[in-house]
């Protein structure tokens, strides 16, 4: 199973992992992990997620959550998880 | 587990310090392209091309998408054209027309460059050579995408002075045929001394013979990471220094490596090589001179610099080598002139000057890069220039290299303009007094002795 890591950065407010996570159940993606934390008023969360139910592909998804973000004002990305082993890990 | 604040290191890194991959680079041996009909020659290195790289920017862009990493070049090496076109070609207008296939079949793949219309010169010249080092003026004029190669000395070998002497006035030539454009053609030559068949970076890539047919060699590059890194440890000893510049060049090279193997799995190519080297582009925040200046000089070419880069070139190595399984192509710190903002802005206020740089060249990759001349610089004196840099790297065992735009038309206190990633540059002076005899002795240097090393 390959695991993506999903990053939101933005300004807080009400919501964001509500739409978030809506968006990821219609598209059947399995939350595995998420931590979140506030830095100077800004909004940071990391979701690790399974990719493997979804109907969509990755640029799909990808796509999709990039959209998402614009509408409530944060920056939403995909990435594979292997990027952040590699650099971070030996 | 991964923790956020590693994710969000490394995508600080990508958004706000410039980490990029820089090139994904296919070499392809053109070598069972070879024909003595120059027609059929040419209908084949097409062909070659355009099916063996249909797919490079498709992957390229995927790997883009999935790891939200920049990869700013996809680009293309083939093996020299004086090999491949020696039995067709009787003329250097015969080699012109291999130029513009390889152009148009870099269009038609969609990379913006293809390197390998080179020759290997570096004990003798065929025919062959020859006539294709003679075709560079026009071929360099008439085509968008080609980028051109000349090694002209190795350890093994000394110096092949013929050659040498060749290019001075090869070089003025092209200067003079894109002279519209401040000379632009030569920022697409480069010559060198120990060239590496591996390298991935432009204008020096070729896939040299002792490749396989296909291949993918990968450069990465981030001098703003390590600037950055070095930013935090301002007044730290040299030992930190270098800790933290190897630590930070094994992330940095670990990026290289995921995208090489997954660019390798994508193509169904092998994986060749990751290039350790810290190439800088001409944006703010991805400069080499930026990171001799955190490490406490004023700017670079200041006394102490050709220190630093030693210690920024060889550190970089440290970390970069034990973070992918397999190193090549020219693997150091970048200094070319134009491309660097830091580095435009020494030449510009006198700190750096064309001598400094060629001590600063003893000690990283590469050479005298992306250097702009007075256009009235005889072809003797730039033949002068080469000799210097081609003996540094024949006697230290390296790689070294030349590329030396005499801008026509323009002289010290003017700027030539290259645009995009080529950058500008102040017009650097150069040392008056001439070498005419000593460029007209003609013949070889012979190779160093490899004992005695003092």
């Amino acid at each position: 199973m390959k695991k993506s890591i999903i990053t939101v950065v933005g300004k807080d407010q009400i919501g964001i992992i509500a739409k978030v996570c809506s968006y990821l159940s219609e598209s059947r993606i399995n939350i595995l992990d998420i931590s979140q934390t506030i830095v100077g008023g800004y909004f940071n969360m990391m979701m690790i997620v399974d990719l493997n139910e979804s109907q969509k592909n990755f640029l799909q998804i990808s796509d999709g959550l990039e959209a998402l973000g614009k509408g409530i004002g944060c920056i939403i990305k995909i990435q594979m998880e292997d990027i952040f082993n590699e650099m971070q890990r030996l | 587990m991964i923790n956020l604040n590693e994710v969000l290191e490394t995508n600080k890194m990508i958004e706000k310090e410039n980490l990029d991959v820089r090139t994904i680079t296919l070499g392809i041996s053109l070598l069972d392209c070879i024909s003595d009909s120059l027609q059929k020659l040419n209908e084949n290195i097409y062909a070659k091309i355009t099916e063996t790289a249909k797919n490079l920017i498709s992957a390229g862009c995927q790997i883009e998408k999935e790891y939200a990493i920049p990869i700013v070049n996809k680009r293309i090496s083939v093996t020299p054209i004086a090999l491949i076109g020696a039995s067709a070609c009787k003329t250097p207008e015969d080699f012109v027309t291999i130029a513009k296939t390889l152009d148009r079949a870099a269009q038609k793949v969609g990379v913006n460059f293809i390197g390998g219309y080179s020759a290997l010169p570096s004990k003798g010249m065929t025919k062959a050579e020859k006539d294709l080092i003679l075709s560079l003026p026009e071929a360099l004029s008439s085509t968008e995408r080609i980028c051109s190669s000349v090694n002209l000395a190795s350890t093994k070998t000394g110096i092949n002075m013929d050659a040498v002497a060749l290019m001075g006035k090869v070089i003025k030539k092209i200067a003079e045929a894109t002279k519209d454009r401040d000379s632009f053609g030569c920022s697409k030559l480069v010559v060198f001394c120990n060239a590496p068949d591996d390298n991935p970076f432009m204008a020096g890539a070729f896939h040299g013979v002792t490749e396989g047919d296909t291949v993918i060699n990968v450069g990465v590059s981030g001098p703003g990471v390590i600037r950055s890194a070095l930013e935090e440890i301002k007044d730290a000893d040299f030992t930190t220094l270098c800790e933290t510049i190897k630590k930070t060049a094994f992330k940095v090279t670990r990026l290289g490596q995921l995208v090489a193997i997954e660019a390798s799995r994508l193509l169904n190519i092998p994986f060749g090589i990751v290039d350790l080297s810290l190439a800088p582009t001409p944006i703010v925040g991805d400069s080499i001179a930026e990171i001799l200046e955190c490490m406490g000089l004023e700017k670079a070419g200041a006394p102490g610099t050709t220190a630093a880069l030693a210690i920024l070139n060889d550190q970089v190595k440290k970390g970069g080598i034990m973070a992918s399984s397999s190193v090549g192509g020219l693997s150091g710190a970048f200094i070319p002139v134009s491309e660097d903002h830091g580095m435009i802005d020494a030449a510009a206020c006198g700190a750096l000057t064309l001598e400094k740089l060629e001590a600063m060249t003893c000690v990283c990759s590469v050479g005298l890069d992306m250097v702009a001349v007075p256009g009235k610089t005889s072809a003797s004196t730039v033949s002068g220039i080469i000799a210097d840099e081609m003996a540094i790297g024949m006697v230290n065992q390296k790689t070294t290299a030349v590329r030396i735009i005499p801008v026509v038309g323009k002289d010290v206190g003017d700027t030539a303009e290259f645009g995009g990633l080529f950058g500008r540059c102040p017009i650097m002076r150069v040392n008056p007094f001439s070498c005419d005899a000593f460029i007209a002795r003609g013949g070889r240097i012979p190779a160093p002795i490899h004992s005695f090393k003092n």
